[in-house]
């Protein structure tokens, strides 16, 4: 069985992969099971995908723990504990980071037997900008390395995948499996498909009795104070509402009241003030002001036209 | 027949298109919502007829699918985990009206603390409210087991809603290949629901769910529901094979795998069985003799099909994704209920395992069946193992000692 892991960014189009790469197995006549792995749900917080292709049914479920290839879009991810990026990486491994550094640094710096392949980085977004998706190059990459998917699968699966989105989407996408496809040609087939655990001979299982615990410590609550303001989930919005002060009547409740976010504050002029920091971009406040003054423009590119 | 990759909650969203439902009250929910959205994009798109309607909650959602139900349409409605429970008080009422109509829940554990991954706590807490419940375990069976539902939630010796139940994320966002139904032989399986006697008429107005006084009445009611359920076994079981004969695929009230010649058997229900029925076929190729007892009626309870694979067996793992608190693993008492005193009962040994979408490792699947083994030759049944390992307490422990250095940064404690 073929196990295949993307890790990437929320945003950066890991499920996208995970789903072309099984579009393109289940078209060369595999067995498959993809999924993206939700956790936090929001743009740029660490994601992982994950795909597993056999010749026959597939028992197998969950999370893959014994990847044969793992595939990390973003280079600052392989530091991040929690993105576990490198999770059940074996010498039978094949790890391919998108990275500018090359594949003899990444295998200095990480001390691990698997092989390390780079492809260059994609581009880092405009200031203001959202990062491009990478998922098309991704699974395209990973469909060279196993070997067992043609060119024409890929670009089938590409644009099954994309087609909701338009030509011009389908197209760039297509261009950027193949290119990654072609890039790594020289190493088609370096994956291969991993075996099962031996029921036979295997290792120990460390299970341990829990202990009862005082409630104070076997409770799940946060001591620490304000940690919502820790997180900027103004990240999340895909709109931003602009207040325009020159039709603002200053009635001083209504948006500040209604927003969802505690997100606007009123200053002691009454005059309503947004945290972007945490502003998701409900429009809500854009809806229930009643001498409309909050309008909402995109928030791609946005970051200029704040007052 | 083509197949397709389809994630579990798309597969429940075609099973309801294909049931050709009237009528879809929905309330958003993790890991749910993608089945909603579905339906809707399909109303919306003239695929299907009828109405999908947003409620306030889901309390009204289920109170909306139930009274319309009373109308004699085909009614299908979805939740999952916090919204199940929310939906809790009517979930216990709308059974005794006797209204047919199939809910998808799509399991997640429960608060505290919150968390999206599956466990069975959810649905389990519907266990004794009069919904028959069918465990999935891949996205095929989510897919069949709606067209299943309906037809058992509308046989005439049943009239009971059933819950169609599939994990979240390990089925509900997953794909796998699924052969969608082709709606002609869809429907020939499951013709439109032609009221059967349930109807609405503006003239003749009808109260559901009278109040009794007394326990007497109040027993006839409830006996009467109770015998609705057990009903559903011969029914159910009937249902199955006309599936198996319409399609190929035959899901019996009880999954049997490779357990008639063997020694050791894991009953467990959902999506991680699969993991299961691999274990049992790496424990064969080592040379145990071992096997795979799925329930995917769980309401009713299958009892006499679990008998007639358990009894003679030696031991059985029973693995339980769910805590009852203060006892332990549900499966493993509702096992124990029917086993206990029947001649060649096996010994059960019970396992806590997958809370919160917690995963299973293969080893310990073997490991689990090593316990059974040494417990069967002892003859004693072993304690309840909660599958945690030192790695886990090592893990819990370092996030437990950042918890206590906030807790002494943020002075709690002082008044
Ligand atoms: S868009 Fe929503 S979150 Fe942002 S300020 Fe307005 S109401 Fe608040
Ligand atoms: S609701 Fe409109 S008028 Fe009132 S404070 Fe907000 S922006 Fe100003």
């Amino acid at each position: 069985m073929y196990r295949i892991r993307f890790h990437g960014r929320g945003g950066q189009g890991m499920k996208t992969a995970s789903c072309i790469l099984g579009d393109a197995f289940f078209a060369e006549g595999f067995e498959v099971q993809d999924a993206p792995r939700y956790g936090a749900e929001r743009r740029g917080a660490p994601i992982f995908a994950y795909v597993r292709a056999d010749r026959a049914a597939i028992n197998e479920r969950g999370i893959i723990a014994r990847p044969d290839l793992v595939v990390v879009a973003d280079d600052t991810l392989v530091t991040v504990p929690a993105a576990a990026v490198l999770q059940g990486v074996g010498a039978r491994t094949v790890l391919l980071i998108c990275s500018n550094d090359d594949a003899a640094t990444w295998t200095a710096r990480l001390k691990r037997d698997c092989r390390v392949l780079t492809l260059p980085a994609p581009a880092a977004p405009e200031a203001g900008q959202a990062q491009a998706g990478v998922g098309a190059l991704c699974a395209g990459a990973a469909a060279a390395l196993v070997g067992v998917i043609g060119r024409a699968a890929l670009e089938r699966a590409v644009a099954a995948e994309l087609a909701a989105h338009g030509a011009p989407v389908v197209a760039r996408n297509t261009a950027q499996a193949l290119a990654a496809y072609d890039a790594l040609a020289a190493h088609q087939g370096l994956v291969s498909a991993g075996g099962a655990v031996d029921a036979g001979a295997r290792a120990p299982v460390d299970w341990i009795d829990l202990a009862a615990e005082d409630a104070a410590a076997a409770a799940p609550d946060i001591h620490a104070t304000a940690t919502s303001l820790k997180a900027a989930t103004g990240l999340w919005r895909v709109m931003r509402p602009v207040i325009d002060h020159a039709h603002c009547h200053k009635c001083s409740w209504i948006c500040s009241t209604l927003c969802p976010d505690s997100a606007i504050a009123v200053d002691a002029d009454h005059a309503p003030r947004i945290d972007y920091d945490h502003c998701k971009g409900c429009l809500v406040c854009v809806a229930v002001c009643p001498s409309h003054a909050i309008r909402a423009i995109p928030e791609r590119g946005a970051a200029g036209a704040v007052p | 027949m083509t197949r397709r990759l389809l994630t579990g909650n798309a597969a429940a969203a075609w099973g309801a298109r294909l049931a050709g439902v009237d009528y879809v009250p929905a309330f958003p929910i993790t890991p749910q919502t993608e089945i909603i959205e579905t339906l809707a994009r399909w109303f919306d798109g003239g695929e299907m007829r009828g109405r999908l309607t947003m409620l306030e909650s889901e309390h009204s959602m289920v109170t909306a699918a139930a009274a319309a139900a009373a109308t004699g349409v085909r009614v299908f409605t979805a939740t999952s985990s916090q919204g199940l429970l929310y939906a809790m008080e009517m979930i216990h009422a709308v059974p005794g009206w006797r209204v047919p109509f199939v809910l998808a829940n799509v399991s997640r554990g429960l608060a505290t603390p919150i968390t999206l991954e599956p466990d069975h706590n959810d649905v389990l807490a519907a266990r004794d409210s009069g919904f028959l419940q069918i465990h999935c375990a891949s996205c095929q069976e989510v897919h069949d087991s709606v067209l299943i539902a309906y037809r058992l939630a509308e046989d005439a010796r049943v009239r009971l809603p059933v819950i169609v139940n599939l994990d979240g994320f390990y089925l509900s966002f997953t794909r796998e290949p699924v052969e969608v139904a082709d709606p002609a032989a869809a429907r020939a399986f499951l013709p439109p629901f032609t009221g059967r006697g349930i109807e609405f008429r503006a003239s003749r107005p009808v109260s559901q769910a009278a109040a009794v006084l007394g326990g007497s009445q109040y027993s006839y009611f409830r006996y009467e529901t109770h015998l609705a359920a057990l009903q559903a076994l011969p029914a159910y079981a009937e249902i199955a094979a006309a599936f198996a004969e319409a399609f190929g695929r035959h899901h019996p009230a009880v999954e049997a795998y490779r357990s008639d010649d063997a020694e050791f058997v894991f009953v467990m229900i959902g999506s991680f069985a699969t993991k299961a029925r691999d274990a049992v076929d790496r424990l064969r190729e080592a040379g145990a003799r071992v096997g795979l007892v799925r329930p995917r009626l769980l309401r009713p309870f299958p009892a006499a099909d679990l008998r007639r694979h358990l009894l003679g067996k030696r031991g059985i793992a029973v693995i339980d994704q769910n805590l009852s608190f203060g006892k332990g693993g549900v499966l493993h008492a509702e096992l124990a209920s029917v086993l206990y005193g029947e001649p060649g009962a096996p010994l059960l040994a019970s396992f806590i395992g997958g809370l919160g979408g917690r995963d299973f490792a293969p080893e310990e699947f073997y490991e689990m069946i090593d316990v059974t083994r040494r417990a069967a030759d002892s003859g004693r049944a072993p304690e309840p193992r909660l599958l945690y390992t030192a790695g886990e307490l090592r893990e819990m422990r370092k996030l437990q000692a950042i918890a206590a250095v906030e807790r002494h940064e943020d002075g709690a404690g002082k008044p």
